[in-house]
């Protein structure tokens, strides 16, 4: 089981009180309606598949019920970062191998 | 108890304590202290089980947890039946019963040994080359039907009990700063020192004693004292320590991320009468700081022909069940020495009494610091010299000695008979549970071994002893002792242990130099019959890597996860492809490291603890009133209510009847309830939602629905307006915790900027419906401080008010078709209010009715249910809600999806009604809705029912289905197929009844 530093509570807490939330840093577009067919679809379905660094969200579900992203390497399973909702992704130098 | 194959004295068994115990119903005795094995040895039984595959007799190779043949079910009786344990770690006891497995009809003349006269046919691949039957139903029916079931049959373990099993099993979490696993040498240092440091420190090991190794030394002294007497000391000082805690009889099975390891502690196997209520296991789910890992090493068989036959055995264990069972496991040995532990163990058992009539070193420069000692003991010792073949039908009878030569190929000489064979092939550092905290090992040429090289990230965790190569008793104590200061938080511990008679070489041989020329008979996975011939075979045949090796001769696939083979077969396999060893590489170490019982990994989840259960706070009510239940996520919901002699069909057209003609009460608390409080709160479900919020007013409802951001319906319910900025928000039963979860997604990370509060309301309020043309009289009486009149309640309102008294909010809807009402009172009063109302409504002839009901009910008015109507890939305009899409809306979460090509094209599956040309005719929900008669097979189906009920109401089956073009189909004739023919079916609007909404609005 891992251990998640939630970046609101700022502890770690087993990963049970968390629920995986997908790929981070995918926004909303602001005017959907003026957003191509393909470029929506894009939004709606693409995402990353890399081995390596990955930016996701996480949901302290079980505890203050707040979403938050973390940087995890998808070979390790190691969470190198946990941060707020809506903060740029920290830039940990280590750059994801492969992608799409 | 006089027997030959106990010594006078000595060793760690109380042998005042007699305890008598049966195996395969002969009765024998032993002694507090034993192991079922050393138990078996001391009574002169080797003999204990049979092979896998050719069921070769079988005897006691190790005395420890990695014993591949002495497998034993024991029967405690009543469902406390363990199969596959290994005698050399099931603790004695008063009474033990104990059966061997793999034989039939017994032990000594088991009928499938005839496999063996045969196992030249059954080299690695046999069963894949050779069961294939011919391909019928598109599988291999001869393999699933007769083969397969055949070969399992003979080729069994251990019979699992059939009864559920009686024991309770523990489950604890627990943090420390230091976690030691293992308690020889190493361990118990490494403990020493941490404690010493001020740590909180857990010592766990397998064993019932701590100690490892060092229970076994019959000569050695540390720091001026016996061996056992410095266990003793070391032991009382950790047991003293308020920081420390002492965990034998604790297998560490597992070691998983940031330092999270699992440990399986035996609490009662080892008693004889048990207290029936104590726990048998408890799992210990550690989250350590530091962890020491001193798991030691493990010593190797040496593979010649025949090498499996019972007295046949570790050097090590040979020398444990001298020195600290005080057992002889055999009269007369010879000793296979390639390192000092063999040397150490002829010593031991010469002293012991056991005539030692050889040593064989197959080293050509053999040498070893005990060999001195040997011959001085009169010991004879052949340099260069090895065993070549064995003589003995169920108990090795003699050997032969031949001289290992140049090509590692043996010349044979003469017989030597013996009644137990020595084996000392060198050892095997234990990285078993380092390789599963995904820490990288690396090939030491110098110690013959894959040894811990570096730790994973995030792993916390240092080897220390022979696990990581560091053999010896002194350098182990010393190193563990450096771990131990280095986990607690100090770098500077170094201390030196005076050691006597410590051990030198270790190393020994790796592979099968001495096979010989009958390789088919040399086995190197003793479990599961792997000889050196089927390894060559696997690599002659085109395995290169030895993970396809292992799968395609199943060597290391045991229950022991070849803890005594891997290293052999691995050596085998890289000689015979003129490979080095680290380009064959290594197999894969998975948890667990021994295997573990299932209550010990369900601990308390099961039965009615399995999974979390929720009632509602009329439960009770509907458990006196014997209603039948139905499973709804973890709600428990009353599915109907059947009186005396009415089965369900009877039930439910009985409560449709009642509610459409008189009245009707449903619990409906199950409902998702969600308090959507703020300024912005209108402006948030108006982007959440299709409906539009903005305009509905107060004590106003609106039947809300939440698509997901693809396009498709998720969710579904009545969302009332109980002031400007808060509303009363309903989902179904199931969706509740999906809606929240996803609608704070949005408020935080999507629309930050609304000013919004959500608050999951739904185990706050009970749900009393009350639908039916009379459920305006049922309430009328009970309510106060609310008019419920038709002109200043219309449908769709929600009003706050009392009802007996209790502040309620009181809703107009209608999930039947009929005038209802559903009343929310706060969940303490539910029951109160639910025998008010209930009263009320006897007195109009109503009914309680059931989800089954409510199902029928709402089906007659084609009100969808999500999740059965829809399924994730349907819209609103496909079930014929596009009217409730808010008009002039720029956004709303999934509309853009809307006009993506796919959900505008034609063809798309709508939601029809389908009447069956039979009206008698109920058809199948899920069934295939077709054009044609008699469709070939693999013809596409138009769509599938989603829905099909009895309809009291019109006296005729009802079903709703998605057809594609399903709107444009209405008023022509569809199949549907079924096994017993075709059911021909009308396609018509999906609103049977009151299509109008004059019941409705009544």
């Amino acid at each position: 089981m891992l251990l998640i530093t939630c970046p609101y509570c700022c502890t770690a807490r087993p990963e049970s009180e968390f629920r995986y939330s997908g790929e981070a840093h995918i926004a909303r577009p602001l005017e959907p309606a003026t957003v191509s067919d393909d470029d929506w679809a894009a939004f709606l379905y693409m995402r990353t598949n890399p081995k390596g660094l990955h930016a996701e969200r996480w949901r302290h579900i079980h505890g203050c019920g707040r979403f938050f992203n973390t940087l995890r390497n998808t070979v390790t399973d190691q969470i190198l970062k946990t941060y707020p909702a809506g903060t740029p992704r920290p830039d940990l130098g280590a750059p994801a191998e492969g992608g799409r | 108890m006089a027997s030959l194959h106990r010594t006078n004295g000595g060793g760690r068994v109380d042998r005042t304590k007699r305890l008598s115990f049966t195996f395969d119903g002969k009765a024998y005795e032993g002694f507090a202290g034993d192991t079922l094995a050393s138990a078996l040895l001391a009574n002169g039984v080797h003999l204990v089980g049979r092979s896998y595959k050719y069921h070769r007799p079988r005897g006691v190779l190790s005395a420890g947890a990695e014993e591949p043949n002495a497998l034993v079910t024991v029967d405690r009786g009543r469902g406390r039946t363990a199969p596959n344990l290994r005698a050399t770690q099931v603790e004695l006891y008063d009474g033990l019963v104990a059966e061997s497995q793999n034989r039939w009809p017994s032990l000594a003349y088991d009928f499938s040994a005839v496999n063996g006269l045969f196992s030249p046919l059954l080299a690695a691949g046999f069963y894949y080359k050779t069961f294939m039957g011919p391909r019928l139903l598109g599988s291999n029916w001869a393999w699933h039907k007769i083969y397969e079931p055949l070969i399992r049959r003979a080729a069994g373990l251990g019979k699992a009990p059939s009864l559920p099993d009686p024991d309770r099993y523990a489950n604890r979490f627990v943090h420390c700063d230091v976690l030691v696993i293992g308690a020889g040498p190493a361990g118990l240092a490494a403990a020493l020192a941490a404690a010493e440091s001020g740590a909180r420190v857990i010592l766990c090991d397998e064993q019932a004693e701590l100690g490892g190794s060092l229970l076994s030394e019959w000569s050695v002294e540390i720091d001026g004292v016996p061996a056992s007497s410095w266990v003793d000391e070391a032991v009382r000082t950790l047991a003293a320590s308020s920081r420390v805690t002492l965990l034998p009889r604790t297998q560490a099975f597992g070691y998983f991320a940031q330092n999270f390891v699992a440990l399986a502690e035996r609490l009662t196997d080892h008693l004889g009468n048990p207290d029936p209520a104590a726990p048998r296991e408890r799992l210990w789910q550690v989250r350590a700081k530091e962890v020491v890992l001193a798991t030691g090493a493990i010593e190797r068989p040496i593979v010649f022909p025949d090498n499996d036959r019972p007295g046949i055995m570790l050097a090590d264990a040979a020398r444990t069940y001298v020195n600290r069972y005080g057992v002889r496991p055999g009269l007369r040995a010879v000793v296979i020495a390639a390192c000092d532990s063999g040397y150490a163990a002829a010593l031991d058992l010469h002293r012991a009494g056991t005539a030692v009539a050889m040593v064989v070193d197959p080293r050509a420069n053999g040498d070893s610091g005990l060999a001195g000692a040997g011959r001085t003991a009169g010991i004879e010792i052949q340099i260069g010299a090895t065993v070549t073949a064995t003589r003995g039908s169920q108990r090795v009878s003699a050997v032969q000695i031949g001289r290992a030569g140049a090509e590692g190929r043996a010349s044979t000489g003469q017989w030597v008979p013996c009644d137990h064979v020595v084996m000392a092939g060198g050892w095997t550092p234990s990285v078993h549970l380092f390789s599963q905290s995904r820490g990288k090992l690396a090939w030491s040429d110098d110690a013959q071994a894959f040894l811990p090289a570096s730790s994973a990230p995030g792993q916390a965790q240092r080897s220390a002893g022979a696990c990581r190569g560091v053999f010896g008793i002194a350098a182990a104590l010393e190193d563990g002792f450096a771990a131990g200061c280095g986990a607690a938080g100090g770098d500077t511990g170094r201390r030196t242990f005076k050691v006597t008679h410590d051990l030198a070489d270790f190393r020994g041989l790796i592979g099968a130099p001495g096979a010989g020329a009958r390789e088919s008979k040399a086995f190197v996975d003793y479990q599961h019959d792997v000889t050196v011939r089927d390894l060559k075979l696997a690599a002659q045949e085109g395995f290169r890597a030895i993970e396809h090796v292992k799968r395609y001769t199943t060597t290391g696939m045991a229950t022991d996860q070849g803890k005594t083979s891997n290293v052999n077969a691995l050596a085998i396999v890289a000689d015979h492809l003129g490979n080095p060893i680290p380009e064959v590489g290594l197999t894969t170490f998975r948890q667990p490291y021994t295997p573990v019982t299932f209550g010990t990994i369900a601990g308390a989840s099961r039965g009615d603890l399995f999974d979390p259960m929720r009632r509602t706070p009329c439960d009770a009510w509907a458990q006196a009133k014997g209603a039948v239940f139905e499973d709804v996520g973890a709600w428990k919901r009353a599915h109907y209510f059947p009186q005396a002699g009415e089965d369900m069909h009877a039930a439910v057209a009985r409560e449709c009847r009642t509610v459409r003609s008189a009245a009707g009460m449903f619990d409906a608390s199950t409902l998702g309830k969600i308090e959507v409080v703020g300024p912005d709160a209108a402006e948030f479900l108006e982007r959440l939602c299709i409906n539009s919020f903005q305009k509905l007013g107060g004590g106003r409802c609106r039947y809300g629905v939440l698509l997901n951001e693809a396009g498709f319906i998720i969710d579904d319910g009545v969302i009332g307006r109980i002031a400007a900025d808060r509303f009363h928000v309903t989902t179904t039963t199931g969706g509740a915790v999906r809606v929240l979860h996803m609608m704070e997604d949005y408020a935080q990370t999507e629309f930050p900027d609304l000013k919004v509060w959500l608050t999951s309301t739904t185990e706050q309020w009970a749900v009393i419906a009350v639908q039916g043309p009379r459920a305006r009289d049922v309430l009328a009486p009970l309510v106060d401080g609310v008019d419920i009149g038709a002109t200043d309640f219309p449908h769709m309102s929600v009003k706050a008010g009392r009802i007996c008294g209790v502040d309620a909010r009181i809703f107009r809807v209608s999930f039947t078709g009929e005038l209802g009402f559903e009343i929310n009172v706060p969940a303490d009063y539910g029951a109160d209010v639910w025998e008010a109302v209930w009263r009320e409504v006897q007195k109009h002839g109503g009914c309680a009715y059931g989800t089954e009901s409510m199902h029928v009910l709402r089906a007659e008015k084609g009100f969808i249910i999500v999740g059965q109507e829809t399924d994730g890939t349907v819209t609103p305009d496909d079930v014929g809600l596009a009217w409730a899409i808010g008009k002039g809306k720029r956004d709303f979460v999934g509309m853009r999806s809307l006009s993506r090509p796919d959900m505008v094209r034609s063809g798309r599956k709508q939601l029809v009604g389908l009447l069956t040309a039979d009206p008698k005719r109920v058809l199948e929900e899920g069934a295939q809705v077709v054009e044609g008669l008699r469709p070939p097979a693999g013809t596409p189906a138009l769509g599938h029912v989603t829905s099909a009920y009895w309809s009291e109401a019109l006296g005729r089956s009802i079903a709703l289905a998605l057809v594609a073009d399903g709107r444009t189909r209405i008023g022509t004739r569809l199949n549907v197929p079924m096994p017993d023919g075709d059911v021909a079916v009308d396609v018509v609007t999906p609103v049977f009844l009151d299509p109008k909404g004059e019941r409705l609005n009544g």
